[in-house]
């Protein structure tokens, strides 16, 4: 038997709830301790453990580096954009009262999508700066 | 009561700090600072900084640790003793040391609800959030609403951090290069081991065997 | 709380000042990187001590109580961000002395400096 059984089937178990957790801390920081950065840091470890586990060749199959750099960037796209389009329906930059019929309903909704924006980019840039010091070859000095 | 933990908390981590100096061994530097970490964010709890304690809690005890330990899987383990007697540095956090504490003696008693920090813009983010934004959460609402503009550029930190992390180390190492009489020259380095098979992983051999964030 | 008077101040301040002879004193880079992240944490406690009320809670509003205490937000903002920053400030550096290990094989200040003439 692999002496790694124990560690293979263990974090099969945990890594879904891990992920999930991240979801629940995300969309639960308007009513509790949360939000976007907790949420990012949670969902980034979920697939660093996989790394760590099953190893970094299988982990980037999984999720290819190009999409990890891809998120890196959209998340700050998003935050940026969600006031660009505050600017274009009327309002000053970020400024959320707009985007709603109703200003208490536009905080809402701006602050959703603000937080979504951050939780992209903190993950993407905690993996990919995890598999650019997984990846780097040991050199013999 | 709350007070004893208070106490006992700090001494934990005076404690703790004064490990990690005089540890050699790298490896149980990094994990006495994951400890270190988990300890500030037991104490932000008892200062009702939840937000603050999750954060502390994800980013210090985990990312931070796992980076330093893929450094060390890349550098090596170990601290060599140091050569001189540290005079001069002990000198100078001593003096900086006691600067400070003559700086706090003008400080208002911890946790008195008079201190003017208390009496300028924080009364109204309290008051105001309810009707304005509509969020239980007051610390989301002034990260994301009343200073989402901050919000934005922490973000691009972390984004500006990523992109710096990918310059310096997402390519191989280049060709080897040494100061031979005052000049770097190119040396041939030994034969590059192949690209990475499905389940190797350089820098599994030194990282923590779990990653538990939920319990 | 308020019998403690300045004395988590004092203690805060032994903290930063652990953190900060680690920085200066030790020639291997790691310690030197750790020794910055105890100085940053303990800069983060002396923030956080500032917004604590004594009974009061965490500034989260509790559906119906009128007369709750809360303690102070804006200090937590601050150090959310701070947080975050300071981890990547830390993966900088780490990836710094990863490149400066594979120049000149080793992570030792004075190593380096007799190496770099």
């Amino acid at each position: 038997m692999d002496d790694r059984v124990i560690l293979r089937v263990g974090a099969k178990i945990l890594i879904p709830f891990i992920l999930l957790f991240a979801l629940y801390v995300q969309f639960h920081g308007d009513f509790g301790p949360g939000g976007g950065f907790q949420a990012g840091v949670i969902f980034a470890a979920g697939f660093i453990l996989y790394a760590l586990v099953y190893g970094l060749g299988t982990a980037k199959r999984a999720l290819p580096p190009t999409a990890v750099y891809v998120c890196a960037a959209a998340g700050v796209l998003i935050y940026a954009g969600v006031g660009y389009l505050t600017m274009a329906l009327g309002g000053e930059f970020l400024a959320y009262n707009v985007l709603r019929h109703d200003p208490e309903h536009g905080q809402e909704l701006g602050i959703l999508l603000v937080e979504l924006g951050v939780l992209v980019t903190v993950f993407g840039s905690m993996v990919a700066i995890f598999y650019a010091f997984a990846g780097r070859r040991k050199v013999q000095t | 009561m709350i007070e004893l933990v208070d106490v006992a908390l700090l001494l934990l981590l005076s404690v703790t700090a004064l490990a990690i100096v005089r540890q050699q061994n790298l490896f149980a530097a990094v994990m006495m600072a994951g400890i270190y970490s988990v300890l500030s964010a037991g104490l932000f709890v008892v200062m009702d900084a939840v937000d603050v304690a999750f954060t502390e809690a994800a980013v210090g005890a985990g990312i931070s640790t796992v980076l330093m330990l893929g450094t060390l899987a890349l550098v090596g383990h170990s601290e060599h003793k140091p050569k001189h007697r540290p005079i001069l540095p002990l000198l100078v956090v001593v003096l900086t040391g006691g600067v400070l504490v003559y700086g706090t003696l003008d400080m208002p008693p911890f946790g008195d609800p008079a201190n003017p920090i208390h009496h300028h813009v924080a009364p109204h983010y309290l008051e105001e959030s309810e009707h304005e934004i509509g969020v239980p959460n007051v610390v989301t609402s002034v990260l994301a609403s009343y200073r989402g503009y901050d919000t934005m550029g922490e973000t691009t930190v972390i984004f500006a951090a990523a992109v710096g992390v990918l310059l310096l180390l997402a390519r191989g190492p280049g060709p080897r290069r040494v100061l031979v009489n005052g000049l770097w020259t190119t040396v041939a380095r030994e034969e590059e081991p192949p690209e990475l098979e499905a389940d190797e992983a350089p820098a599994t051999e030194d990282d923590e065997p779990k990653e538990d964030d939920d319990g | 709380m308020i019998g403690l008077g300045l004395f988590n101040y004092w203690v805060v301040i032994f903290l930063m000042m652990v953190g900060f002879y680690t920085l200066i004193a030790r020639g291997n880079l790691v310690k030197k990187i750790i020794g910055l992240n105890i100085f940053q944490t303990s800069v983060f406690i002396l923030y956080i001590t500032m917004g604590k009320i004594a009974g009061g809670t965490a500034p989260i509003f509790v559906q119906g109580e009128q007369e709750v205490v809360y303690s102070n937000p804006i200090p937590h903002v601050l150090i959310l961000t701070a947080i975050v920053v300071g981890v990547a400030t830390s993966a900088l550096g780490l990836s710094l002395v990863v490149r400066i290990n594979e120049a000149f094989g080793t992570i030792e200040e004075d190593e380096i400096e007799d190496t770099a003439l």
